[in-house]
């Protein structure tokens, strides 16, 4: 039996860690497709990446080690060999771990849920320039404080994440859209409970995923009442609001112009941004002492802040 | 500190804001409140209080900080890790007494409920909207939503649906130093950091839950329940990874060995097979189509392991039998021996059949008997090490052999904790899993939510981590949480 003791860090995290440091601001850097979210890093602050590719794959355990520099595509292909996928939200071009640090979920959340919550294992720089380990190496663990949720959708400012391991989930057999004159709320009975649920305030569209019989029966149903097959979604407008889903019905009255809803969800997509959300002061202050303990100096991602996504 | 004696101004300002009747302080009343359920007697209970608001939560913490006093928030006692085990006559806030459910939105599945209601009640009142709340751990007709919170509770159906944290949307919290918070939101992406997963799992030291927003679960369209009795341990063992790996993720896979599928056979006469070395309770739920394919995948797997019985609850009577047998095995065993020591540690799927050879020659080396009844699906390991207490001696043999699988378990990859926490228990193990640096960081996050460690302290990190808390401490400019 080997000696248990805390694991070792792969060259790759350790490269990372110098080249981050313990002085002076630095950027950590995937994509550079949501690099405007919590607000920007200036041009001239020092960047670095996280490793790329993919470390192991472990079908059979659902989960995959990966650099978080890698884009997610090609996450997504490596793990179509064996009928799994990770869904975390994000932008076309996107890395793996931008997407974790922005914390944003994909459409499909009604049936995988928030990306934060495939996050197993984070290995993360400090703002001390060395090198930390969230969470564990299992599907289930509560050993200890769960910084991973706090990783998940932190801007980069509490720590960059180095490497993650997440939990896969089996591919769907057959995914379908189908567009419809449905409301929410009147969503029709179906044996398939819909992955996604978008709605434009006039039409709505359905993801059925699942076993093929499933998918059809329930299709039917929805042909029945006046929905038709789709190849795609519509275009999400380019901004996120996120709303207590019991509200969405106000969409149809506000002043904000066009949406695409996330029924159930509460995400809507918006072609202007969410106005400032204002947070109690008891949240406030955990906030800054969160911040000021992990990141004293305030030179990771100097600029970007949580409370001004 | 902590006698009758000493707490006499304490209890006089409690009393004054909660009343006599829910200020308790006799020897009796500290007795019974200075322990969990697990075997951990070094608690110290000072007086008990009963609130039933969050202001009375408020009132609570705020007495006991002007007398320099550490709390302890308790639900239902029933924890295993000593995380409600009050230490140096702290405090004991019960919320018990905080038991409503305060409203349900069957539409966009969401219930407020207070921190003491109790966990399998939220989901018989929910059974006539065919929705349930998903955490089903062994002890919910006792445990309360507000425990299941601290200690990120899982139970059998926690394999494919996860654990407490993804089915809390929202807490009310009284903070540590008296301020109330709400963390998280209905919302889908609250803005700022997710306090609220950071605040799942922290075992009382971050703050008390005094109201919750819980993510309601819609009762599958169709269940099937499986059970599988296999000649060999490591063929059932195989198994479980085998279903995952054909790309089935049931409801739960749940593993009992011989000797505890015959003390539960006993009890609730299921009709388990005895003849069978260990067996699986598969279930699995969805769409009919779904559930008819995925009940033909894990019969294979069976098969190509070897299985030697297969039987497929023909309706809910049979299906909550079978479940009862798997529910009641923990009251069971006090048939085969007086005590019992419970682990629980989580190793990767595809390591069970070793590691599981492991407990058992660890339990024979130590002359002790171990039963294993546990969540197989995530690979979260609960072997039962069996004793009688009056034995001189033996409880030394129980804590050598426990910390044996423990290690067998870091070895294999896996984690201390995979459901019941860290507490007192596990603290010492802490630092065979995590690096000083780790620590340190989890030591910021707990400093940021109580940074004069007066929220159940001594707990989950190992006390050396208490430094680095401190020096965390220092660096903070002034002012900031004035």
């Amino acid at each position: 039996m080997d000696a248990p003791g805390p694991r070792p860090f792969r060259a790759a995290l350790h490269e990372l860690a110098a080249e981050v440091g313990d002085q002076g601001p630095v950027a950590m850097v995937g994509g550079r497709t949501a690099w405007d979210v919590g607000g920007s890093v200036a041009d001239d602050v020092r960047e670095v990446r996280a490793p790329e590719g993919i470390v192991s794959i472990e079908p059979a355990e659902m989960t995959v080690r990966v650099g978080a520099g890698t884009p997610a595509a090609e996450l997504d292909a490596a793990l179509a060999d064996s009928g799994q996928e990770v869904v975390i939200g994000g932008r076309k071009g996107g890395t793996v771990g931008g997407a974790l640090a922005v914390g944003w979920s994909s459409i499909r959340r009604p049936a995988v849920g928030p990306a934060r919550d495939c996050l197993l294992e984070a290995v993360i720089v400090g703002a001390d320039g060395r090198l930390v380990r969230a969470g564990g190496p299992t599907v289930k663990n509560v050993t200890g404080y769960d910084l991973c949720r706090l990783l998940a959708g932190s801007l980069g400012t509490l720590g960059f994440i180095g490497e993650v391991l997440l939990r896969t989930r089996p591919r769907p057999e057959l995914s379908a859209w189908m567009r419809g004159p449905w409301e929410p709320g009147v969503e029709p009975r179906l044996v398939v409970r819909p992955a996604a649920h978008l709605w434009d305030g006039t039409r709505s569209w359905l993801l059925l995923e699942g076993h093929p019989d499933d998918v059809e029966r329930s299709m039917g149903t929805l042909q029945a009442e006046g929905g038709q097959e789709v190849d795609a979604p519509p275009p999400l407008p380019p901004h996120r609001w996120s709303l207590d889903p019991s509200t969405l019905g106000a969409l149809l009255h506000d002043d904000h112009g066009g949406f695409v809803a996330e029924v159930g969800v509460g995400t809507v997509h918006r072609d202007l941004p969410q106005p400032v959300r204002e947070v109690g002061p008891a949240v406030r202050t955990l906030h800054q002492r969160m911040t000021a303990l992990f990141d004293p100096s305030g030179r990771l991602n100097p600029g970007r802040d949580v409370l001004h996504r | 500190m902590g006698s009758t004696s000493d707490d006499a101004a304490l209890i006089a300002e409690l009393v004054d804001r909660l009343g006599h009747d829910r200020v308790h302080h006799s020897s009796v009343d500290r007795a019974l409140h200075r322990r969990d359920a697990s075997l951990i007697d070094v608690g110290e209970s000072g007086p008990i209080c009963f609130p039933r608001s969050t202001a009375e939560v408020v009132a609570c913490v705020q007495v006991a900080r002007r007398h320099d006093r550490p709390f302890v928030a308790r639900g239902a006692g029933t924890g295993l890790a000593g995380g409600a085990v009050p230490l140096e006559g702290a405090v004991v806030i019960v919320t018990t007494r905080m038991d409503a459910v305060l409203s349900i939105d069957a539409e966009n599945l969401v219930a407020w409920v207070e921190p003491g209601v109790v966990n399998l009640d939220l989901s018989r009142r929910l059974a006539p909207l065919r929705l349930h709340f998903a955490p089903d751990p062994s002890s919910q007709q006792a445990c309360t939503i507000g425990g299941n919170v601290a200690n990120n509770s899982g139970g059998p159906h926690c394999l494919a649906l996860g654990v407490t944290s993804a089915h809390v949307l929202a807490v009310e919290v009284v903070l540590p130093d008296g301020e109330v918070a709400m963390l998280g939101g209905l919302d889908p992406d609250p803005v700022g950091y997710d306090l609220r997963g950071a605040f799942v799992g922290g075992e009382g030291t971050l703050g008390i839950a005094t109201r919750i927003a819980v993510r309601l679960t819609p009762n599958p369209v169709e269940v099937r329940t499986m059970l599988l009795g296999f000649g060999q341990v490591d063929d059932a063992a195989a198994t479980v990874s085998g279903i995952i790996g054909a790309g089935v993720v049931p409801a739960a896979i749940e593993m009992m060995d011989a000797l505890i599928t015959r003390a539960a056979e006993d009890f609730v006469h299921a009709g388990y097979p005895l003849d069978a070395a260990a067996i699986l309770l598969v279930e699995v739920d969805g769409p009919p189509a779904r559930v008819a394919a995925d009940v033909e995948v894990v019969e294979r797997v069976a098969r190509e392991h070897r299985v030697g019985s297969v039987r497929l609850a023909s309706d809910a009577a049979e299906r909550e039998l079978l479940w009862k047998g798997r529910k009641s095995a923990f009251g069971a065993v006090a048939r085969v021996m007086p005590n019992y020591y419970l682990h629980d540690t989580v190793v990767p799927r595809r390591r069970l059949v070793e590691v599981m050879r492991q407990v058992y020659e660890i339990a024979a080396r130590h002359d002790l008997l171990v039963m294993n009844v546990f969540h197989a699906g995530d690979g979260n390991l609960h072997p039962l090490l069996m004793f009688d207490g009056r034995e001189p001696g033996v409880l030394e043999r129980v804590h050598a052999a426990g910390a044996e699988i423990v290690a067998a378990s870091l070895a294999a990859g896996g984690v201390l904790s995979g459901e019941h926490g860290i507490g007192l228990e596990k603290q010492s193990f802490m630092e065979l899993q995590f690096s000083s640096d780790d620590l340190a960081a989890q030591a910021r996050l707990r400093a940021a939510f109580d940074p004069y460690g007066r929220s159940n302290p001594g707990k989950v990190l190992p006390l050396g981590a208490s430094c680095a808390d401190v020096a965390s401490l220092r660096r903070v400019p002034d002012g900031t949480w004035i």
